[in-house]
């Protein structure tokens, strides 16, 4: 491109950029200050999806991100939310800025849902809870929080656990470490080792726990674990951070899966938890969740919510309307409640069904391996155990998309597709 | 602070009744005693005072959301009529963590203008965000990590939340003369010293239009000289762009400064919201551009603002960029709602009128032009913030202590009221 030069400084005729020399006299000439900006590799997880959607190949499988697919593998609104959004849409409410802590409903449909709505923090009124943006704008308004009251407090969190909890942390300048997890012999839980790097931990560190359906491996902690954990908190002065994003999906019982938040707070530990909506209610794109926290008292839990609060503003002002009302409006009536529970056992039904149908058919066609994890692990995901290459040779070969860690989403398979994934998988694990 | 020291106390001190009886106890002192209230949000906490006040004449000149002659929100025709067309026809998947793509594109052309150049040549970086807010957040960041040791220069006065946004991305802010309380208008010749004397590729925050809170914008002339200004030294612009529409009632001419500044080869930065135009407040729509100087920069600076999006919320709600996206993309749609937008102008520029009108009719020794002059939403009418407290505690008239009033709350119902009040707390006080 020309640059075209003008002796009068005050003209400018171009776009390219030169470097302006003020001893010069010579005209400014524009040029973007971040020509070194590099280009960022894709989000590991949803880069999956972008793969998968870009592949041409007939029978290509997504077990990438953790979204829900029917039997036909298409998404999935559930009928109860099209029931609210007619409500809603007919009721032709307004559109106006929710308070900074977000839709009351929810708020009380949100901690009544984690707690059960007659348990005691409620009543005191010791529950700070803060409408979100799902699971990850709860998570990150709760680190926030974290750097500026718990300064100097290491979070501890699951190896492996979700990739973005370390982004989340780490760019609240939050100081994070691991927590041994994962034992890749059984393929189950390390509890020893979990343990003892919680003991290990400083007095009053952060435990980032998954309150159910752990992702992404899909092991959970039984009861009598998830108790002796409650006990070392308490040892440690520790401060549990449930992440809740699948409640519902691991019994398929949302009052049984928050058993592992309740355990603590009944024991009577102070307790800080992400919710999330977007995979139980099928709400993913509208952004709903909570950061909720139970503490000691009703006056610390209005400080503390007005901290939530001040976090929130500089962030986003105030969460977006649509998906809560569609929460509330179901947690909140009977009968729609009643209509979730049934649709939220159907999914968390249909993926026990193509977990046990995978098992069986590896089975069939590698019987040496002990496939009994795909059955045991709960939730949307399995830990398949497959390694980097093996990966690769699933989505290379066989079209079959995943993330690096092995991680599969059950959610993402139906009947017709598991024997093409058992002889995908058992390929990778024998040949490459 | 005593009062600190005794509520961290007592939250200690708790009798044991406040703990269910059936919990062994750990914490009987809380671990979060040494938290503290947080102060008031300013403008939040206006709306909150007029809630809880039971005056059944009450008047609430707070936040600047849009009113109808009666008072009531209004819900843009062209948004309900969107909202129709959309409403159970979509899945609701994540949106990309850039966001809706249409959503994205119509953003940007209704920005920088349909045949925008920078827009042909591929040279715009842009995710759909969380409103405004969302999208100066994002700037904050980024400016925060690829421009670290610049400053957010930031004009005084401007709405209270970009103080906190730029200090929770802890970035370095600094101030520039905008407003000159003996004019009521702009101080152009601070403004451009405070230009000249920043440092090199600093980075200037520009209200493209219907200055909040003062309502007083640059002229189309003033605007060009600044651009110069800020290209001699050498500084980014960063355009926050939340009423278009709102000022003058015309799409295009709202956006006119950052036309100029385009035109003049800036490679600026924008925030647009979609909270006041389409009336879509609640529903958090809104875009963060920034203008590249080529596709490969564009691409680049994308991707990192996208990594700055996914550890804070993974991607935007997507109803609200649906309704925008069916309103700017459909012929008739996107003509009803410049009909609507231009409407709501009007009826704020008749208010005004009429409020000025009043004043001068009761025989305020005040002058009232300013009312008139300023432009937008808002209208800074130089009273202090005892005449503010006055207001509230015997009119029950509520609005930001910097004495800032939406026009959007006035009516033709109400005006004379407000009128007859703000003579009375001013009347005998000095301008």
């Amino acid at each position: 491109m020309k640059l075209q030069l003008n002796s009068s400084p005050r003209v400018c005729s171009t776009r390219n950029g030169i470097s302006h020399n003020p001893s010069m006299r010579v005209p400014v000439l524009r040029s973007s200050p971040f020509e070194q900006v590099e280009l960022q590799a894709p989000d590991p997880i949803l880069g999956v999806s972008e793969a998968f959607k870009a592949s041409k190949e007939p029978n290509k499988l997504n077990l990438g991100v953790g979204a829900y697919r029917t039997e036909e593998l298409k998404p999935y609104v559930l009928d109860v939310v099209r029931k609210a959004e007619k409500k809603i849409f007919e009721a032709k409410e307004n559109k106006e800025y929710l308070p900074i802590e977000g839709l009351d409903a929810f708020r009380k449909a949100t901690v009544d849902l984690l707690l059960g709505p007659s348990h005691p923090a409620i009543k005191e009124a010791r529950v700070a809870a803060l409408q979100s943006l799902s699971g990850t704008g709860s998570l990150r308004v709760g680190a926030g929080f974290i750097s500026r009251f718990l300064k100097g407090r290491t979070v501890y969190i699951s190896n492996p656990t979700w990739g973005n909890h370390r982004n989340i942390f780490g760019d609240e300048g939050v100081k994070w470490e691991y927590y041994r997890y994962y034992d890749p012999e059984t393929v189950g839980l390390d509890f020893k080792g979990m343990m003892e790097d919680i003991s290990a931990a400083p007095d009053g560190s952060i435990i980032l726990l998954h309150g159910c359906a752990h992702n992404p491996t899909g092991i959970d902690p039984n009861p009598e674990q998830w108790s002796q954990i409650a006990d070392l908190c308490i040892k440690k002065k520790h401060i549990p951070f449930f992440d809740v994003a699948y409640q519902g999906f691991a019994t398929g019982s949302l009052d049984a899966d928050a058993a592992a938040p309740r355990l603590f707070v009944d024991k009577g530990l102070e307790v800080m938890v992400s919710q999330s909506y977007s995979k139980n209610l099928g709400l993913y794109g509208e952004r709903v969740g909570a950061m909720v926290m139970i503490v000691g008292s009703k006056d610390v839990a209005e400080r503390v919510l007005s901290q939530l609060k001040r976090i929130a503003r500089a962030m986003y002002s105030n969460p977006p309307t649509y998906g809560a009302r569609i929460a509330a409006e179901i947690v909140n009536d009977a009968d729609m409640f009643g209509e979730w529970k049934t649709e939220m056992a159907g999914m968390a039904g249909r993926i026990n069904r193509v977990r046990g149908e995978l098992r069986a058919a590896l089975e069939s066609k590698y019987p040496g391996k002990d496939w009994s994890f795909v059955t045991s692990q709960i939730g949307m995901f399995s830990f398949t155990g497959l390694s980097p290459a093996q990966v690769d040779n699933m989505t290379k070969k066989w079209h079959i998309y995943m993330t690096k860690d092995g991680r599969i989403s059950l959610a993402g398979l139906n009947s017709a597709k598991v024997g093409y994934l058992a002889d995908a998988m058992v390929d990778s694990f024998k040949n490459s | 602070m005593t009062a600190l020291v005794i509520r961290a106390l007592s939250s200690i001190i708790q009798p044991r009744t406040a703990f269910p009886a059936a919990a062994s106890f750990s914490t009987a002192s809380t671990r979060f005693s040494h938290v503290p209230e947080a102060p008031r949000d300013p403008i939040l906490g206006v709306t909150e005072k007029f809630i809880a006040d039971k005056n059944p004449l009450k008047i609430n000149l707070g936040v600047g959301a849009y009113r109808d002659d009666d008072g009531r929100p209004f819900v843009l025709p062209s948004v309900r009529e969107a909202e129709r067309r959309v409403t159970g026809s979509h899945f609701m998947e994540y949106l990309p963590i850039g966001g809706l793509k249409d959503f994205n594109i119509e953003s940007v052309k209704l920005a920088f203008g349909d045949h925008a150049e920078v827009i042909k040549h591929g040279q715009v970086a842009v995710v759909q965000s969380l409103s405004g807010t969302g999208s100066c957040r994002l700037m904050a960041e980024f400016q925060a990590r690829f421009m670290p040791n610049s400053k957010i220069y930031i004009p005084v006065p401007t709405w209270s939340n970009h103080h906190n946004i730029w200090k929770d991305a802890r970035v370095e802010q600094a101030s520039y003369r905008y407003y000159l309380p003996q004019t009521r208008g702009l101080d152009m010749d601070g403004f451009l010293e405070d230009i000249k004397n920043a440092p090199r590729g600093s980075v200037f925050m520009l209200h493209a239009c219907a200055h909040n809170p003062t309502g007083v914008d640059p002229s189309l002339d003033q605007w060009k000289v600044i651009s110069k200004a800020m290209l001699e030294g050498g500084h980014f612009p960063f355009f926050d762009m939340a009423y278009q529409g709102f000022a003058s009632g015309d799409c295009d001419a709202d956006a006119a400064a950052i036309r100029i500044f385009l035109a003049d080869g800036h490679r600026l930065g924008c925030s647009q919201s979609y909270a006041k135009n389409m009336g879509l407040y609640g529903q958090r729509v809104g875009a963060f551009s920034i203008v590249c100087d080529n596709p490969k920069e564009a691409v680049a600076v994308e991707s990192q603002m996208k990594a700055i999006a996914r550890p804070m919320y993974s991607n935007p709600p997507l109803h609200g960029a649906l309704l925008v996206s069916k309103i700017l993309q459909d012929k008739g749609l996107k003509s009803m709602w410049f009909t609507e937008v231009k409407g709501m102008a009007d009826r704020i520029m008749l208010v005004r009128a009429l409020l000025r009108q009043k004043l001068e009719g009761l025989g305020s020794q005040w002058q009232w032009n300013h009312v008139t002059d300023q432009i937008g939403m808002f209208a800074y009418t130089g009273m202090t913030p005892e005449m503010v407290d006055r207001l509230a505690s015997e009119y029950s008239i509520y609005m930001t202590r910097n004495g800032r009033i939406s026009m959007a709350g006035v009516n033709t119902k109400n005006v004379d009221a407000l009128a007859v009040a703000m003579h009375a707390v001013t009347s005998g006080q000095k301008q």
